[in-house]
């Protein structure tokens, strides 16, 4: 974890009950040209999510890649092994595929499942925004922003959350 | 004007707890133990240390103990293995599918009956390693190179599960532990001490900014769409353990929707059985209500109903095959030497589930305490007439014999509840049980212009 811990920075960490609040204050943001805010939320929210207009989660293509891993590497191994050492079991032909696919599907799922844990893991440190304060009452019942600002920007900022109906705005210092 | 939301509701059950409600709420079933929860502990470590004996004496001095005699090599051990895979299917189902399907009643049981579901599993995974014997080298069934340049066998069904169950337990682990982490996260910001210690430790990091939620949210849906398939799956390989081989009783094509629809009414049992005392003992009981109970009925007459088809199905079928060996052994389940079993497994699965046609039932929880003991019982004794019977009279009548249980099946059997009532007590009283950011979810968070988005 101290491996992650980066410097905090300076800013403002605003509170909000209100959820339609939060997501004003967002867009208001957002409409002002900040892109690297931090929002805090207990549970996804949807009215959060429309106001950030974030892209689609690219995890998807890893869950893809870990599947398709998962398949080739089950009908891979299975065959391979069958003819690296050829014992005719039942009658059957050395590489049979039937009974393989069961091999092949479970480390689909495998290796599908374990990929996208790991994408999320990798995505939440690459594309997390590091040295953003933090309340522990955002994952109880608020909603917190953190606007990255310097003291020359600060004051107007905290007037903009303020007027979007925040509940709290704290000065952050680095 | 600032106004609350209003109450929710999902199919005529409301909600009324606000967001801070559900965090302390659950936060308060990490309270302190109460005396009933040690003595309940104490007593599954007991009796967990009863099967950790048996099997040492089993290491000492091998399987002789057990039971095992020509023609049943697989008994009791064999039984209790698919008992417990059984058990582990429904916690997938209510998390996994019934998550895809949006069902509103499974977010304030599923992680109780996903906790359940890695328990049962771990439960289960020492069954194969305890029947073959030689368990210092279990580890022949993994394809790994050895210096006899073997390969073990894909074809077989018995490899087919070493996969199967690996991979269910891998899966349903990650599923579990990766829905633990904002809930844990929750309640390390509610917490002090050694347990807010061991809690940022599994949140690893989590602090809810949108770029996490972004990422987990379709990771979950992903993780959900990935063990839908694998749970209805698991359960047909460990079918076709049987299924592939030609003993009479064990050769239908039935076998595969006929396990999973009994792995899934067998664990829906277990929940029953293990949720009803904890929500009373957790102080839980207004999160987890008459909507969730009379919808686990529901579900519970589903499963069992489709039991009820296939034994009927196994029957006729065995009859209309007019094929003496099915005939006779099917014959014998009723009015042979287990008859008793026979009996046990048709009355406890197809007729008591029926009793759920009536919502009294469904919603009384005393008479649905009772039904689950009654379906547990009735899912062993399925899975132990199933193997046990169809063995003890195969192909060659001056060869058919009887299985007598001994101390070393019952101490290995009893031995399994304690390990896992071991592990779900531990869990329920150090991790949230019921999950904080999905009721979260359901409960619309206070608009300062009023009403719902």
């Amino acid at each position: 974890m101290a491996l992650l811990r980066s410097r905090r920075k300076p800013g403002l960490l605003a509170s909000f009950i209100h959820v339609d609040a939060a997501a004003d204050a967002i867009r208001a943001l957002r409409a002002r040209g900040i892109r690297d805010l931090v929002v805090y939320s207990a549970a996804p929210n949807h009215e959060i999510e429309e106001a950030l207009d974030h892209r689609v989660s690219p995890v998807r293509l890893f869950t893809l890649i870990g599947g398709l891993t998962g398949c080739a590497a089950g009908f891979g191994m299975t065959l391979w092994m069958s003819h690296d050492w050829p014992v005719v079991v039942g009658g059957k032909p050395i590489g049979s595929i039937p009974p393989y696919v069961v091999i092949a599907f479970e480390l689909t799922i495998l290796l599908g499942a374990l990929s996208t844990v790991a994408a999320v893991a990798v995505f939440s440190i690459l594309m997390g925004k590091r040295g953003a304060a933090y309340d522990p009452r955002f994952s109880d019942d608020m909603i917190g922003i953190f606007v990255p600002a310097g003291p020359d920007q600060a004051r107007q900022l905290e007037q903009m959350l303020r007027n979007a109906g925040a509940a709290e705005v704290r000065h952050e210092a680095a | 004007m600032a106004t609350a939301a209003p109450p929710v509701t999902h199919d005529g059950h409301v909600i009324t707890q606000t967001h801070a409600d559900v965090t302390r709420d659950v936060a308060g079933t990490l309270a302190p133990a109460s005396r009933g929860y040690v003595l309940l502990l104490l007593g599954a470590v007991s009796l967990f240390l009863i099967g950790a004996l048996t099997f040492l004496v089993l290491i000492k001095d091998g399987l002789g103990h057990a039971g095992y005699q020509p023609p049943i090599f697989w008994s009791v051990y064999i039984t209790t293995f698919v008992f417990w895979v059984g058990i582990g299917h429904a916690g997938t189902l209510i998390s996994a599918i019934l998550f895809l399907f949006r069902s509103p009643w499974r977010t304030a049981v599923y992680r109780s009956t996903e906790a359940m579901t890695v328990f049962a599993v771990m439960t289960a995974g020492l069954f194969p390693i305890i029947h073959i014997g030689r368990q210092w080298i279990f580890y022949w069934l993994l394809p790994y190179p050895n210096s006899r340049y073997l390969w073990p066998n894909f074809k077989s069904p018995l490899l087919w599960d070493v996969f199967a169950i690996g991979t269910y337990l891998t899966v349903s682990t990650t599923f579990l532990v990766f829905g633990l982490i904002p809930d844990v996260a929750a309640v390390r910001d509610q917490s002090s001490g050694w347990r807010r210690k061991i809690y940022q430790l599994v949140s690893v990091g989590w602090r809810g900014t949108d770029n996490q939620w972004r990422h987990y949210s379709r990771a979950y849906l992903y993780l959900a769409a990935l063990a839908t398939p694998l749970v209805l799956s698991v359960h047909s390989v460990v079918s076709w353990d049987f299924a592939m081989g030609i003993v009479p009783g064990w050769h239908g094509t039935i076998f595969a929707p006929y396990f999973v629809a009994g792995a899934i009414y067998s664990g829906i049992g277990m929940v029953l059985t293990l949720i009803i005392p904890l929500r009373r003992a957790l102080r839980i009981e207004h999160m987890i209500g008459d909507y969730h109970f009379d919808n686990l009925g529901k579900l519970t007459l589903l499963t069992g109903s489709i039991l009820f088809y296939a034994y009927g199905c196994e029957y006729f079928v065995a009859w209309y095959s007019g094929n003496i060996f099915e005939q006779t052994t099917f014959f014998r389940r009723a009015f042979g030497s287990y008859w008793w079993a026979g009996w046990t497994m048709i009355i406890c699965n197809a007729f008591v589930s029926q009793l759920l046609w009536f919502r009294k039932i469904r919603t009384n929880l005393t008479s649905l305490f009772v039904i689950s003991i009654f379906i547990n019982i009735g899912m062993w004794f399925e899975r132990f007439v199933i193997i046990v019977s169809s063995l003890s009279n195969d192909y060659i009548p001056w060869a058919w014999d009887q299985l007598t249980p001994t101390w070393a099946d019952w101490g290995i059997l009893a031995g399994s509840f304690g390990w896992f009532g071991m592990w779900f007590l531990l869990f329920a009283k150090n991790f949230p049980i019921v999950a904080i950011q999905e009721i979260k979810e359901m409960i619309p968070m206070p608009r300062k212009r009023g009403g719902h988005h």
